[in-house]
């Protein structure tokens, strides 16, 4: 180490009295920091971590058989049936959409912006039972369509197209939040520069555009994705709790809790814990690929 | 190939980027639009591009209406300020954009496409970088590539928008040239913006200057230095002293004081007599039509700046001389314009 000229007629503890104070300076008190790091791991410990390892725990309680028992229940089978279709539907539908509403915001100037924006964003500020409801006052046998719907046989409410069509609506913003503000950063300068090199709108969109907000889009998807199959208030209330039939995951989870059977709640509400865990892992890959992208394009 | 702009009027909302501009580009020349920001040029640019369309006015290019067109119909290559490279891209991709685009019935092959890239980036002098991504070329070489994939399309016309404005002075300067030199081998009628006058008087046969959405004048680059058209083509190209002034019974005056100034037909009133630095000749006191106090003064290349107070009023004017007469701080010297013009104030 370099000797320091300023403080060398004074070695040792004068220097060590001076760095300290400096920290002093920079951050809080030694104390404080541990206090506040234990306080805010003690938080996360009692809230986050306890509760999900207690769903494994009591998922396992009464041993692997059990767990899987509870999983291959024709029950547990027809709700996780029903969950991966009803996010494969909600999710390509939300991914189109999503993308088209992106691409208008993010790439055009027209009147009514501002409004379509926050328009987005109104499944996030309504509480999902109200959603649901609102679902049983258009397609419901007393709602806006239920005549006509009845007239012409078709089964919305308590059926699979209800609870479809609730998780699209509540999902919605996912994929479009996640895009707007990274086309909007990118700009349009590249899809001016494609068009000016000859290339129609669809050949700059799959070409140029698409590509570069792949992550983007990725990212959109699987917080859609997360968010359809844990849906429990809209699709609650539109989906008429069929066992067999219109029950998801969250809800059979809630139905199988109530009637006490524990192990197989849990053993279901695990495989959901376990689809956030994934999505956790997966959410931190493509946030280090859209920062990659942000890097590429400062340089 | 030749573009004609008519009477091009272009608003954004209460703004008016263009106010009824007239431009006749020829076959094969280099032009600049020169302009401060806000001037209307990159707006200009962008309707013959085809990026922008008109309020009203007429844009033909090679004769035919150029506005039933859209921007990709147009073969117009356009290099972007920002460059605006495919990110995603290799750089050979990047230039066979434009022939990968291309209609089946149009499109080359594989073969044929390898090899126009090939000769492209043999033209900008960057095969080398062929594998690379975008983010891993220099600013410099980002606009030859852009400029090889405008070129890729076998453009009618070029048009350049600040080309050089995101690069550092040293790379601007080489850039400038080396455009100047590639213009001359591949001869496309090209059109470029840019503020910087400098920029436009070394490389551009003709120069546009626009202000405020209006043409102030167009010229060799010697007639808008040499003469400018107008007070603001004299203030904004080149460096120029401007005193205000008075016109009354005939003759120039300055704090009521007659000079030696012809009026130019000037009508009486308050004018600006505009001079370029190195027109002001620097003569023994009491001999010039201007009197004065040198100031400060410093040397640097072959002249000298000299800041001169006006006996005659309170102004200081900077003043270019050369290295041989010899100035000090104190010296009274007369001062005679030797090229001046007299403009409305």
């Amino acid at each position: 180490m370099e000797p320091n000229p300023s403080s060398a007629p004074f070695p040792g503890p004068v220097e060590s009295v001076r760095g300290a104070a400096r920290d002093n300076l920079r951050t809080e008190p030694k104390g404080v920091r541990i206090a506040v790091i234990a306080i805010a791991l003690t938080f996360l410990g009692v809230f986050v971590v306890l509760p999900l390892v207690l769903v494994f725990a009591e998922a396992f309680s009464k041993g692997i058989g059990a767990y899987f028992a509870a999983l291959s229940d024709p029950e547990a089978l027809s709700a996780i049936r029903l969950t991966l279709m009803v996010a494969a539907v909600s999710v390509s539908i939300n991914l189109v959409f999503g993308l088209m509403a992106a691409w208008a915001i993010a790439k055009f100037e027209f009147s009514g912006k501002t409004f379509l924006t926050t328009l987005i964003d109104l499944p996030f500020s309504v509480s999902p039972v109200i959603s649901g409801l609102v679902f049983v006052l258009l397609f419901g046998a007393q709602g806006y369509w239920g005549v006509w719907l009845r007239e012409h046989d078709i089964q919305v409410l308590f059926a699979v197209p209800g609870i479809a069509i609730a998780t699209t609506f509540v999902t919605f913003p996912f994929v479009a939040r996640a895009l707007i503000p990274l086309m909007h950063e990118q700009g349009t300068q590249e899809e001016e520069a494609a068009i000016s090199l000859g290339a129609s709108g669809l050949q700059t969109f799959f070409r140029v555009t698409l590509p570069n907000i792949k992550w983007g889009v990725l990212y959109g998807v699987l917080l859609c994705n997360a968010r359809a199959m844990g849906e429990f208030g809209a699709v609650s209330v539109v989906s008429g709790h069929i066992r067999g039939e219109t029950n998801t995951m969250p809800l059979l989870v809630e139905i199988l809790y109530n009637e006490y059977q524990f192990v197989a709640s849990f053993a279901i509400a695990s495989l959901l814990a376990m689809l956030a865990l994934i999505t956790l892992v997966a959410k931190a890959f493509l946030e280090r690929h859209l920062d990659e992208g942000d890097e590429q394009h400062d340089h | 190939m030749t573009i004609e702009v008519r009477n091009l009027v272009k608003r954004f909302g209460s703004f008016t980027a263009l106010d009824g501009v007239d431009l006749q580009v020829a076959d094969g020349e280099l032009l600049a639009l020169l302009g401060p920001s806000g001037s209307g040029k990159t707006t200009l640019l962008r309707i013959i591009a085809g990026l922008d369309w008109p309020d009203s006015g007429e844009v033909t290019i090679d004769g035919e209406n150029a506005l039933v067109r859209g921007a990709g119909e147009r073969q117009v290559g356009f290099v972007f300020q920002h460059y605006a490279l495919f990110r995603h891209m290799t750089v050979f991709e990047n230039v066979a954009f434009g022939l990968r685009v291309q209609p089946r019935s149009l499109r080359k092959d594989e073969a044929s496409i390898r090899a126009r890239v090939k000769e492209l980036l043999d033209l900008v002098q960057l095969d080398w970088l062929a594998g690379r991504y975008p983010s891993q070329l220099s600013g410099g070489q980002r606009q030859r590539i852009a400029l090889a994939r405008a070129l890729a399309i076998e453009p009618r016309i070029l048009l350049l928008d600040e080309p050089f404005g995101a690069l550092d002075a040293k790379v601007r300067k080489e850039l400038r040239k080396w455009l100047r030199t590639l213009h001359q081998e591949i001869h496309v009628t090209s059109v470029f913006v840019t503020h910087d006058q400098e920029e436009a008087l070394e490389v551009a046969n003709r120069i546009v200057v626009m202000d405020k959405g209006h043409i102030e004048q167009v010229g060799t680059p010697g007639e808008v230095y040499d003469s400018p058209a107008t007070a603001f083509v004299h203030g904004f190209i080149g460096e120029s002293i401007m005193l205000p002034v008075e016109v009354r019974d005939g003759a120039v005056r300055l704090n009521g004081k007659a000079l030696d100034i012809h009026p130019q037909g000037a009508a009486p009133g308050d004018v600006t007599l505009y001079v370029r630095r190195h027109d002001m000749q620097i003569s023994a006191a009491g001999s010039g039509a201007l009197e004065g106090q040198v100031t400060h003064v410093r040397s640097f290349g072959p002249i000298q700046r000299a800041e001169v107070a006006l006996s005659e009023g309170a102004a200081i004017i900077e003043i270019d001389a050369p290295r041989d007469r010899e100035l000090r701080p104190g010296d009274r010297v007369g001062l005679s314009p030797r090229r001046y013009r007299i403009f409305a104030a």
